[in-house]
């Protein structure tokens, strides 16, 4: 930009406003404030002066350099596409592994696995609290045998896997790896991402097991065994989008997963390791909402805020240490059951926002998901939302395209700083930990939700075909239906498995096991060994909570 | 003159999934239109459920699941409620629940379903026009 004058620019700026106000007599606009859903206002326009005191090379600098506002590679996607990743997992073994097949043939370029919620919670297919569960959500895994199933077919060597796995995401990477091992695929070329981002199952996503300490404990375990054996391992997912969907804000979604951040990098730290040992592979996870520019300010805030902290506050030296790669899904809450079909073109907003902010990984969702799971043919069109944004709309030919806009950097700088504030709120209280165990960020994210449903319920927020534009139909959607059989194939397998088993051998690696958490080594090599002996999942989380305990939440409602 | 009891509802979750944002919402909203509301937290098993429903003695139970689990929670808890001589409590449910799953769910006596995008003020109505006064 050319030399301009502040005070002068500021001069003509305000004369504009003037004669601006002037004629809103005539023409009004359409609302008498313009807020966004962070609570930011909206001026009416954005111009040099909102940006003139951000300096350039500290808070925007250059794509692959701190802070990594523009973008944590160079060239962005003109060297590559970010992985396009869909989130998929049904029934039994067998089936998700046709999915899988299915969903790389299609050109997708990552696996993402869903589990069901037993599995998810630490529950074998025949436990009482299973039952109406098995195979709903996602794939139901007993044991080995079922992952073996699950990647029959598939080398593990030449594709990334994402497993949205959180209290017992030990043990699924233990499997992951054994699996690995019987395909002959060394630790080191293992590449993929384990959830495993405990604290925001506390406040958003529910799937806990055991109380936050133990839980903290493992999350640090799986870091520094992973920096040691699985070098291209994501160890972390830390996640904003659960967050988002349990109905916060943008600038809570930021300012409550760095909070989380920020806890698991001091507990790594006080386990003793190096913040540039396991600091390269936290990655994260963010949701892409409606509010399209938004939504982009935000990927950037949370890229520029996280360089900082981990610079700043945790003295990290590797610059992979302060990069925020991280995991895009569009939002999922936002989709509606009504005229579903326009859940396409919301996803596909969504989808550009993801883009335009720097995603390194994207899930599209089906436009049928608020009715039920995505059939093939609604995620076949998902995926291809994102492969016309790459191949066909070329916003990916430039690095951070919208990086200048007065607005968006403005955005941006506001939503660093109102997260910073939020941030500062949770140290003060002792931490992401104890924020939660107070129950303070549940509250914070409810009252948001409400209000979001209040907005709507009051006509001050517009869904389309929701409470405008509304047309008399009947919701018929192809419908995938998980076969209620998938309990009874799971526990038959299970029966088979405790009986071809070794069971001494199965019960000298949970005995370990049990010691090793009773102590303070690092339990994956356990977890390890137990599951390679076939002990089950269930079993072994059983042998985890006699030690630590379960989780009670604080229920929280009302105001 | 004697206060009129306010209605009492229990919120609950049935099965296993932690998608409580609607469940709060609803619950939030009943509350403020003058009902008493007892919310279960998550991961409730129809027996739970019941026995909850009967030592807080509600008139409503709000059942809310958004995994596909209904087809067998909601029924579940029907079947207890009858099992115990029940029949008073005014059954409704709600979350991601396919359209052709809705009569089976009727017919195990759920009074109404309400899938995403209801107005939590049709909640507050329909709850206010079906519940059956206690004593």
């Amino acid at each position: 930009m050319a030399h301009f004058d502040p005070s002068e620019l500021k001069e003509a700026y305000n004369a504009w406003e003037r004669s601006v106000e002037k004629s809103l007599n005539k023409a009004p606009e359409r609302k008498p404030e313009f807020v966004n859903t962070s609570g930011i206002p909206i001026k009416r326009l954005y111009t040099p002066l909102d940006i003139h005191e951000i300096s350039y090379q500290e808070e925007i600098g250059f794509p692959g350099n701190y802070p990594f506002t523009r973008g944590i590679q160079p060239t962005m996607y003109r060297g590559r596409f970010w992985t396009m990743r869909q989130y998929a997992g049904f029934g039994t073994a067998e089936e998700s592994n046709k999915r899988y097949h299915y969903l790389l043939e299609q050109g997708q370029t990552g696996l993402s696995v869903a589990f069901d919620l037993p599995t998810q919670i630490g529950y074998d297919s025949d436990h009482e609290m299973a039952i109406g569960e098995v195979g709903k959500v996602g794939v139901a895994i007993d044991s080995l045998k079922d992952m073996e199933i699950l990647f029959e077919g598939i080398p593990l060597g030449q594709v990334s896997t994402s497993m949205t796995i959180n209290a017992p995401a030990g043990i699924l990477l233990a499997m992951y790896m054994a699996v690995a091992e019987k395909q002959g695929v060394p630790f080191s070329e293992l590449r993929g991402t384990i959830q495993n981002d405990i604290l925001k199952e506390y406040t958003s996503r529910g799937t806990y097991i055991f109380p936050p300490g133990p839980s903290m404990r493992i999350v640090t375990d799986i870091f520094a065994f992973c920096s040691k054996n699985l070098p291209q391992w994501n160890t972390i997912s830390i996640s904003g989008y659960h967050i988002r969907e349990a109905g916060s804000t943008a600038v809570q979604e930021v300012a409550f997963t760095l909070a989380n951040g920020i806890a698991y990098v001091e507990a790594a730290i006080n386990a003793g390791l190096d913040v540039d040992e396991f600091g390269p592979r936290l990655s994260f996870f963010f949701n892409s909402h409606l509010d399209f520019l938004e939504e982009i300010a935000k990927f950037r805030a949370a890229r520029r805020l996280w360089a900082k902290i981990m610079k700043e506050r945790f003295g990290a030296k590797n610059p992979r240490s302060m990069m925020v790669r991280f995991h895009t899904q569009t939002a999922g809450c936002t989709l509606t059951a009504q005229q579903p079909q326009n859940n396409i073109i919301r996803v596909a907003f969504q989808a550009l926002a993801a883009v335009l902010g720097g995603t390194q990984s994207l899930h599209t969702n089906s436009m049928d998901e608020a009715l039920c799971l995505p059939s093939e043919e609604a995620v076949q069109i998902a995926l291809r939302t994102q492969q016309l944004i790459a191949y066909e709309t070329n916003v990916s030919d430039t690095v951070d395209p919208l990086g200048g806009s007065y607005y968006i950097e403005s955005l941006t700088n506001q939503i660093v700083q109102r997260a910073e504030e939020y941030i500062k709120k949770i140290d003060e209280m002792g931490g992401a930990v104890k924020a939660i165990e107070k129950g303070f960020i549940q509250r914070e994210i409810q009252d948001s939700a409400y209000r979001y449903q209040k907005e709507i319920e009051e006509g001050q927020r517009v869904v389309v075909g929701v409470n405008r534009f509304k047309v008399e139909e009947t919701i018929k959607s192809k419908i995938l239906r998980v076969d209620p059989k998938v309990r009874e194939v799971q526990i038959q397998r299970l029966r088979e498995l405790k009986k071809e088993r070794d069971n001494s051998r199965v019960k000298s690696a949970l005995d370990r096991l049990g010691k090793a958490a009773e102590g303070k080594e690092n339990l994956m090599p356990f977890i390890f060994e137990a599951v390679k002996a076939y002990a089950t999942l269930g079993e072994i989380c059983d042998v985890l909570r006699s030690v630590f305990g379960e989780y009670q939440p604080a229920v929280t409602i009302g105001r | 003159m004697e206060e009129t009891r306010k209605i009492r509802v229990l919120a609950a979750k049935p099965g296993l999934d932690g998608h409580d944002r609607g469940i709060k919402v609803v619950a939030t909203a009943l509350m403020e239109a003058g009902m008493e509301v007892i919310y279960t937290g998550i991961r409730q098993t129809p027996q739970q459920i019941v026995e909850a429903a009967i030592q807080e003695d509600v008139d409503v139970i709000g059942l809310s699941i958004l995994s596909g689990a209904h087809d067998y929670h909601f029924p579940k808890v029907m079947e207890l409620l009858k099992e115990r001589g029940i029949t008073d409590i005014l059954v409704i449910g709600g979350g991601i629940i396919p359209e052709e799953d809705i009569p089976a769910l009727k017919a195990s006596g759920i009074k109404e379903i309400f899938g995403p995008g209801t107005s939590t003020k049709d909640i507050v109505k329909f709850i206010q026009e079906n519940v059956k006064p206690k004593g």
